[in-house]
C-alpha cells in the first residue's frame, strides 16, 4: 500500500503493537534541556532505573542562561539550581552536554541540526514543544512532557497512537519581503491552533522544495502552534547537503548508505491523507500577529477585525480579551503601529540565513528613537561565531542594536530578557500568548525582516519598500 | 501514581478557550527542579492581582475546594511543560471536562493521574449552571449530577493506567526483550542512529 513519509517512519519504530491499537514506539534520539529534565532525572534514580542508551542523548542549556553574562553562579538562585541538576546530571550518567562555555551551546532546535544529531527518518524527542523543528528533515520529531522524558530515559520507547496523515501542500511563490515565518502565520490563521491536533502535518508542493533548511525549520517549528505535535518535509538534496559533514551525520560509506536510504522515505505517490489543505503562497503578504495566539493573525495592510461578527460566545470573547489585553480596537490598522521593543532571535528565527537578512535591511540605518531596545539573540554559539565572521554583529551595533549570546531569551522571558507590562514588542518568536515575553508584554509575531523594519520604523510597517530600494 | 475510580466534587467553570500552558503555569514558575509546589501558583496571573492579592471574583478564589474544572475548547495548548498538569494537580483538580483538549497536554495529563474527559460545549455549559457537586465514574465512563447525566470516551488503555494507577515505564519494561531485539534489527538497518554521541 502507498504509505506517506509519517506511514514509513512510523512503521520503521514499532517494537510491538497492541491490541487497543496503540504501539511501543522506538525512539532513535532525545535532546535535554534544564527546565523539563531535572524531575525525570529524580523519577528514574527514585526507581534505581537506568539509562537504556546514553549515545541517544545531547543536553545543553538554553531556556534560563543570560544571554548577556556567562559568569556562574547565576544571580537567580532558582535557574542557578536548575544548571547545577543538569551538570549534576549529565556528569553522573555519562551525557554529552553543551556547556555555556562551549561555542557549540545553544537552543535544543537550533544545535540538534546544526551537530547532524537530527537526522532524516529518526524519531527524535524533547521536552519542549519546539521540538516540531525537526521535522524539517523527514524526522519523526515531537514535544513531550516529563514523565516521557523519564519513559525514554528508562526504556527508549514511549506507548504511542498513529496520529492521523494531513498533508498542507503550498502552491504558486512566496512573492519578495514574503518567507518561510509568513507562510506558517498564514497556515496557523488559516486552519486555526488546534486545526492539526491529532495529525501529523506534512509541508509539500514546489515552495517547500525550494526553501532553505532553516526556512524548512521555521515551518516546521510552529506546526505545533497549529496543534500539531510534528511537521514533517520529506528529506531531499536540500537535505542532504545541510546534513553532510556534520559532525554526528554519517560520513564515509556510512554516509552513502544513509543517503540511498533517506531518499525512500518521501511519500508514496499514490498516498492518501486523512486531511489535505491546499494553499496559495501567491497571495501571501507579510503576516503579524495582533492577538494572543498565533490565529490572530493578518497581513501588514490588514485592519484587526471585528468580534461581534463572531456568532459562537466563548470564540468572541477570547478574542475581545485579547484585543483587550493587547490594547488594540477593531477595525484599527496595524501598519503603524508603535513598538517599545524588537526581539529578533528563538528557534523559530535564530538562525544564520535570519541574522543576515536582518543585516541587509539593518545595515546604514538606526533604530527609531521611541524603540527601547533591539535585541538580536543567535540561536547558537555557532551561529554567533558565524555571524561575527561575517561582521553581521559590527552592523546591527552600528544600528544601535543589542548583539548578544546563544539561548533562548525573549521567547519566554524564563532569563532576564523581558517585556515591561504594557510594552509592545515585533518579535521572531514563536508563541504570543499573555504574559508569554513577560508579565502585561505585548507579542506581535513577524518574520525577521518585519522585525527589522519596525525596528528602524519605530513602528510595524510594510518591509517590502526597503526590499525594492524605495525607502 | 494514585488510583482514579470515582469522584464526586465541586466543579469550577472557567469559559475561556485555548487556555493555554502559559496562563495555567507561568513560566517564572518553571524554576523547580521538583514536581511538587506549583498548586498555590496554578492560573496566577488570573487568581491574584499586582499585590498578590486573591482576586476576589475569580473562581478558583471563590470555590477553592473545587476537584473539577469546566472549560472551554483546546485546553492545554502551547508548551509541552508538564508543570501545568503538576499545577493543577496540586491545587487539587483532579478532572478537567472541556470539549477538546491539545495533544501534548492530553499525555501529560494521564500520566500523573489527571483525568481529562471532553464532552460538548452545551453539555458543559449545562453542568456549569447547577451548584451542584458532579459525579464522575471512570468505569462506567458517566459524568452527572442531579439532573443531567453525560457519557464520554476514553482510550482503553489511558482508563487502564487511571483506574489501576500503573506505573508506566514498570509495565514497558516487561517488554525489554522485545525492545533489544527490536534495536538489533533497526541497528542493522540504520547503523548511523546507533553513533557514539560525545562531547
Amino acid at each position: 500500500m502507498a504509505q506517506t513519509l509519517y506511514d514509513k517512519i512510523w512503521d520503521e519504530h514499532i517494537v510491538k503493537s497492541f491490541d487497543d491499537g496503540s504501539s511501543l514506539v522506538y525512539i532513535d534520539r532525545q535532546m535535554l534541556h534544564e527546565v523539563t529534565s531535572p524531575q525525570a532525572f529524580e523519577g528514574l534514580e527514585l526507581a534505581h532505573r537506568k539509562l537504556w542508551r546514553r549515545n541517544s542523548l545531547l543536553a545543553t542549556v538554553d531556556h534560563v542562561v543570560s544571554t548577556t553574562d556567562r559568569s556562574r553562579p547565576l544571580e537567580d538562585s532558582k535557574a542557578q539550581e536548575q544548571f547545577e541538576t543538569l551538570e549534576k546530571n549529565v556528569a553522573k550518567h555519562n551525557i554529552c552536554y553543551f556547556s555555556p562555555q562551549d561555542k557549540r551551546q545553544g537552543i535544543v532546535h537550533v544545535i540538534g541540526p546544526e551537530q547532524g544529531f537530527t537526522l532524516p527518518g529518526i524519531t527524535l524527542v524533547c521536552g519542549d514543544s519546539h521540538t516540531a523543528t525537526h521535522g524539517a528533515f523527514g524526522a519523526l520529531a515531537f514535544g513531550i512532557g516529563t514523565s516521557e522524558v523519564e519513559q525514554v530515559f528508562a526504556t527508549q520507547t514511549l506507548i504511542l497512537r498513529k496520529m492521523k496523515n494531513m498533508r498542507i501542500r503550498v502552491e504558486g511563490e512566496l512573492k519578495e519581503g514574503v518567507g518561510a515565518k509568513d507562510l506558517i502565520l498564514s497556515i496557523i490563521s488559516n486552519i486555526g491552533i488546534a486545526g492539526g491536533t491529532g495529525h501529523v502535518i506534512e509541508f509539500t508542493g514546489p515552495v517547500i522544495e525550494r526553501l532553505s533548511m532553516e526556512g524548512r525549520m521555521t515551518l516546521s517549528n510552529m506546526a505545533i502552534e497549529a496543534g500539531a505535535r510534528s511537521g514533517l518535509i520529506a528529506p531531499d538534496e536540500t537535505t542532504f547537503s545541510f546534513l553532510k559533514g556534520k559532525p554526528y551525520a554519517p560520513s564515509g560509506d556510512g554516509w552513502d548508505q544513509a543517503v540511498a536510504f533517506w531518499k525512500t522515505l518521501k511519500s508514496d505517490k499514490n498516498a492518501v491523507y486523512d486531511a489535505e489543505i491546499t494553499i496559495n503562497a501567491s497571495v501571501i503578504e507579510p503576516q503579524v500577529t495582533w492577538g494572543t495566539n498565533p490565529e490572530m493573525c493578518g497581513g501588514i495592510t490588514d485592519c484587526i477585525p471585528d468580534p461581534a461578527i463572531i456568532s459562537d460566545e466563548i470564540r468572541r470573547s477570547s478574542i475581545e480579551r485579547a484585543l483587550n489585553y493587547m490594547g488594540l480596537k477593531s477595525g484599527q490598522k496595524i501598519e503603524g503601529l508603535p513598538v517599545d521593543q524588537v526581539f529578533i532571535g528563538s528557534c523559530t528565527n535564530g538562525r544564520i540565513e535570519d541574522l543576515r537578512q536582518v543585516a541587509q535591511i539593518a545595515k546604514g540605518r538606526k533604530k527609531a528613537a521611541n524603540v527601547k531596545r533591539v535585541l538580536i539573540v543567535p540561536g547558537s554559539g555557532l551561529v554567533n561565531e558565524m555571524a561575527e565572521k561575517e561582521g553581521l554583529d559590527k552592523i546591527f551595533i552600528e544600528a544601535g542594536f543589542e548583539w548578544r549570546m546563544a539561548g533562548c531569551s525573549m521567547c519566554l522571558a524564563m532569563n532576564d530578557d523581558k517585556l515591561q507590562s504594557g510594552e509592545r514588542c515585533a518579535s521572531t518568536s514563536n508563541r504570543n500568548f499573555e504574559g508569554r515575553q513577560g508579565a502585561g508584554g505585548r507579542t506581535h509575531l513577524v518574520s525577521p525582516i518585519m522585525a527589522v523594519a519596525a525596528a528602524i520604523e519605530g513602528c510595524f510597517t510594510d518591509v517590502r519598500p526597503y526590499l525594492k530600494g524605495e525607502k | 501514581m494514585e488510583k482514579f475510580k470515582k469522584l464526586t466534587a465541586q466543579a469550577a467553570y472557567i469559559p475561556i478557550a485555548n487556555i493555554d500552558t502559559d496562563m495555567i503555569i507561568e513560566k517564572k514558575h518553571l524554576k523547580t527542579i521538583k514536581r511538587s509546589g506549583l498548586g498555590k501558583w496554578l492560573f496566577a496571573e488570573l487568581r491574584y492581582d499586582v499585590d498578590g492579592k486573591p482576586v476576589a471574583d475569580f473562581i478558583l478564589n471563590q470555590k477553592p475546594k473545587a476537584q473539577i474544572l469546566l472549560t472551554g475548547e483546546n485546553f492545554g495548548c502551547g508548551s509541552s511543560r508538564e508543570h501545568a498538569p503538576w499545577s493543577i494537580m496540586d491545587f487539587g483538580i483532579r478532572v478537567i471536562i472541556a470539549p477538546s483538549f491539545a495533544d501534548i497536554f492530553y499525555n501529560n495529563s494521564y500520566k500523573n493521574g489527571l483525568l481529562l474527559i471532553k464532552l460538548d460545549k452545551e453539555n458543559i455549559s449545562k453542568l456549569a449552571q447547577s451548584a451542584d457537586e458532579i459525579l464522575i465514574d471512570l468505569n462506567a465512563q458517566t459524568v452527572s449530577n442531579s439532573i443531567n447525566s453525560y457519557s464520554f470516551e476514553i482510550e482503553s488503555n489511558i482508563k487502564d493506567i487511571l483506574l489501576g494507577g500503573i506505573d508506566v515505564i514498570e509495565a514497558i519494561l516487561q517488554y525489554s526483550h522485545d525492545i533489544k531485539t527490536y534495536e538489533a534489527a533497526h541497528f542493522k538497518r540504520q547503523p548511523w542512529i546507533n553513533g557514539e554521541i560525545n562531547a
